[in-house]
């Protein structure tokens, strides 16, 4: 398992230098100057703009430009944002905690509801349940969120009143964020009502976002089953005489997780994409929103210092999904 | 947690918790997070928002609701006959905010002022502000007369100089306090921990959420603040603003969504308010290429354009039709101009008269959303199609914002560009020497346009202290303007404020920034 572990590690070398060029070359590829976006209709001398172009360094080498960046990058500095004048590091750990508590309960959401439906839909293949719940599936797939979104708002707390619309916890608490996550600093905080007001925000962004994982696991848990259902081990058990539950919940799901654990694993990539939409339709104060509003006024360090965080954590989640594997099926391990 | 947070917490909740309380808190969404605090850094009306305008104080200031120009901490000025010389009377007695780390030991005087402006003068300094209103070349040296009098020694006279002044770039920061960070070597909190003189205080923010700010309770102006704390929950979707304030979640919101308003107008718990903006939107033909360099193609061209249309579908009703260059809540705005008239047929005629057949041009369309112009595309369509009744082919261009900026300002561009300005100072020069004097030409001047008689009264205006005989000039100026057409005018937008009944006292700004320091909550 170690040797496993450590060849898989081998593999973030190359990967992670191919992702610092990537970044860094991203948004230099897309036209605009940051220099002229910051100065605006307002516009700048030219003698003002040589100034703020020496300082920004871009009169050097793109090749030199990169290699201090990467030099920076392995001394965990990521520079400054141009718009802010703030470490980039700062901003990213202000904000990643809201992103992450936000991903955390839309990947449990939509791994305690699609695992299930998929196994359930798989077993009474055909029957209603699953064309119900397979044609949801796609509904939820090709849901436009940000609509989705607005609806929810406009049904449970426009009309109903039963969540709040946005935000993450209401503007009466006030602590310190002590850890950023939410739902931990409310607690900690020891103000009544607290903990219940951060959960009451979290549901509906938290379902808005688990949508679209959701609908693939259940169809990707289903497709699975089906195939494992088929093999001659589950007839097997089967006539053994053991009990359907058993038999699917345990003979049949173990094998059929392979390819749910990839789907899943997947799916983070996918909730850090949805991210960006559920942030900014709930004021949910994460990196997505940062990043997009960062590419806008191209804002070099953050795109980049922000592109490569969010990377390195697709990766980390990609080596979890890997060792996963070995522990669902040994075989893979031992190769 | 701080005691002063604490305090604060605990005051929100008995308000909100609907206990007997005389604790009162004012709750904005607003659109957007402050890039920072320190607003000599940056140049967006979010940042001024959260940061001058609660926080700080400038020597002048503008009246709440007007482009006037008021003392703030001077107490009164005085220009020297010759203009150069500008002397500021310091008020007694102003203090600054204290925070966990830092309690003044003196009231604000004079070594404030000059390091707040000293500061944006050193080589390195990124703040954009104070260099593109000029103030660098403009100020040649600041004087400390004694403690409560400050001199600023121009180099020519400048009319502007004191609405200059009165801008968010201008705030005054304290110096002891810049001094105690310098020396913590912890710099950066004077843009992360703000200590101002303003109405309310800094008391936290939390990335992208939430700001908040207490009553100043030692403010400069008797009475005012009128609530306890002041909350900016930051929501950046309009439909969800407006589901917040539905939802008695904030108590005032900016930019709502065209769509909206009259929803928002019919419903009982909402009231609207509205202004016109100070801002102008345009289209600048090159008038230094043929046949755009006749001024009788260009109002021929103007007379082709449905402005209604663009009102009604572009802005949805929130803008209406600029026939002058500044918008109509600025003083000397020429009441008497009319606009070019829409007349395909009379447009077509004086095109032919001009000797132009066949004509095409390109339109340049913004790729972005400004006040002055919600939908550059759909705008430039509509022109589009409107050129095309008088047989002008329209090609429509875009670029990527940094690019299109650039590539706009070129002497050499072809064709006619949609763009717009937002006034900074209230003052006529800032948009008529800006976009259309002789000095902008391959630069904010976009329409390349440099005319003899316009330049010259523009010029003499800047050198005149009275504001009646420059405002003479400027009338002048725009019947110049009119005659000559460099842009087409196209609209100056409404600005619609929705806000909860109970809010009393909030006034409309024209400069566009969001200002609670007289507002108040009825119970």
């Amino acid at each position: 398992m170690l040797k496993y572990l450590f060849s898989r590690l081998l593999t973030f070398v190359p990967t992670f230098i191919g992702v610092c060029i990537i970044s860094f070359a991203f948004i230099r590829v897309l036209p605009g100057d940051p220099i002229i976006v910051m100065a605006g209709e307002r516009g700048m001398s030219e003698e003002r703009y040589n100034e703020l172009y020496q300082q920004f360094g871009f009169d050097r080498p793109l090749v030199v430009q990169f290699w201090d960046y990467f030099t920076g990058v392995l001394q965990g500095d990521l520079g400054q944002s141009y718009v802010t004048k703030r470490p980039v590091w700062d901003e990213f750990f202000a904000l990643f905690p809201a992103t992450l508590e936000l991903s955390f309960c839309a990947i449990i959401i939509a791994v305690a509801l699609g695992l299930p439906a998929g196994v359930i839909a798989a077993v009474n293949r055909g029957k209603f349940f699953d064309r119900a719940l397979m044609s949801s599936a796609l509904i939820g797939y090709s849901m436009p969120i940000f609509w989705w979104a607005l609806l929810l708002i406009i049904i449970f707390s426009g009309n109903l009143g039963w969540t709040p619309v946005s935000g993450r916890i209401d503007l009466l608490y006030f602590f310190d964020a002590k850890t950023g996550f939410m739902l931990i600093d409310s607690l900690l905080s020891g103000q009544e009502g607290a903990f219940k007001s951060a959960v009451r925000h979290l549901i509906l962004p938290s379902i808005v976002l688990a949508t679209i994982p959701l609908a693939v696991i259940a169809r990707q848990t289903r497709s699975a089953m089906l195939e494992v259902l088929g093999e001659d081990y589950i007839r097997t058990a089967k006539a053994k005489g053991l009990a359907p539950p058993r038999v699917n919940g345990v003979h049949a799901l173990r094998n059929a997780m392979i390819p749910v654990v990839t789907v899943i694993g997947l799916s983070v990539g996918m909730l850090l994409a949805g991210a960006i939409l559920t942030e900014t339709i709930f004021s949910w104060p994460g990196i997505g929103k940062w990043m997009v509003d960062s590419i806008y006024r191209r804002d070099y360090p953050v795109v980049q210092g922000g592109l490569l965080l969010v990377a390195l954590l697709v990766m980390v989640v990609n080596l979890i999904v890997d060792l996963l594997y070995g522990l669902i099926n040994p075989k893979i391990r031992k190769r | 947690m701080s005691l002063r947070k604490t305090l604060t917490a605990a005051g929100l909740f008995a308000l909100l918790a609907g206990t007997a309380s005389a604790q009162s808190t004012l709750v904005y969404c607003s659109e957007g997070s402050p890039e920072g605090f320190d607003p000599a850094l940056y140049t967006s009306g979010t940042t001024f928002d959260a940061s001058s305008h609660p926080i700080y104080n400038r020597l002048t200031e503008f009246e709440v609701g007007t482009t006037n120009v008021i003392p703030g901490l001077a107490e009164s000025w005085d220009v020297s006959e010759d203009g150069m010389e500008v002397t500021f009377n310091l008020r007694e007695g102003v203090k600054f905010h204290s925070n966990d780390m830092f309690t003044p030991s003196r009231d604000f005087n004079a070594d404030d002022v000059i390091y707040s402006f000293e500061r944006q003068t050193v080589d390195g300094w990124t703040g954009e502000y104070f260099t593109a209103m000029g103030m660098g070349d403009l100020i040649s040296s600041i004087e400390k007369v004694d403690d409560m009098t400050v001199k600023f020694t121009l180099t020519r006279p400048e009319a502007p100089f004191v609405a200059n002044l009165a801008m968010d770039f201008a705030s005054i920061q304290s110096k002891e306090y810049a001094d105690a960070m310098e020396e913590a070597g912890t710099p950066e909190m004077l843009n992360q921990q703000p200590i101002g003189t303003g109405p309310f205080s800094f008391v936290d923010y939390q990335s992208d959420a939430v700001i908040r700010y207490a009553a100043n309770e030692d403010y400069w102006k008797e009475g005012l603040p009128k609530v306890d704390n002041l909350v900016f929950a930051i929501t950046t979707d309009a439909s969800v603003r407006y589901q917040r304030l539905q939802a008695g979640e904030c108590h005032i919101m900016p930019y709502p969504n065209p769509a909206d308003i009259e929803a928002m107008q019919s419903d009982e718990n909402i009231n609207v308010l509205e202004q016109e903006g100070l801002n102008v939107g345009y289209l600048a033909y090159n008038t230094m290429q043929e046949p755009f360099d006749n001024p009788d193609v260009r109002k021929a061209l103007n007379m082709a354009i449905d402005k209604q249309a663009i009102i009604d579908v572009v802005f949805q009703g929130s803008g209406q039709i600029a026939s002058n260059p500044i918008p109509p809540t600025m003083w000397s705005y020429n009441e008497a101009i009319e606009d070019d008239p829409y007349d395909p047929e009379a447009a077509q005629q004086m095109l032919a008269d001009a000797g132009v057949e066949d004509l095409s041009m390109k339109v340049w369309a913004m790729p972005v959303q400004r006040p002055y112009n919600p939908n550059a595309r759909r705008m430039a369509e509509l022109i589009q199609e409107d050129m095309s009744q008088i047989g002008v082919d329209v090609e429509i261009v875009t670029y990527e914002w940094g690019e299109y900026l650039e590539r706009s300002a070129d002497e050499e561009r072809d064709g006619a560009v949609l763009l717009g300005w937002t006034g900074d100072n209230g003052d006529p020069d800032n948009f008529l020497a800006v976009l259309l004097g002789c000095d902008g030409v391959g630069g904010s001047n976009r329409a390349n346009w440099c005319h003899e008689p316009f330049q010259e009264l523009i010029v003499e205006a800047k050198t005149l202290s009275s504001q009646d005989e420059r405002a003479a000039l400027y009338e002048e100026a725009q019947a110049i303007f009119k005659d000559q057409a460099p842009w087409a005018t196209i609209a100056h937008s409404v600005v619609f404020m929705p806000v909860r009944p109970e809010v009393e006292g909030y006034k409309v700004h024209p400069l566009g920034g969001h200002i609670f320091t007289e507002v108040s909550l009825a119970e």
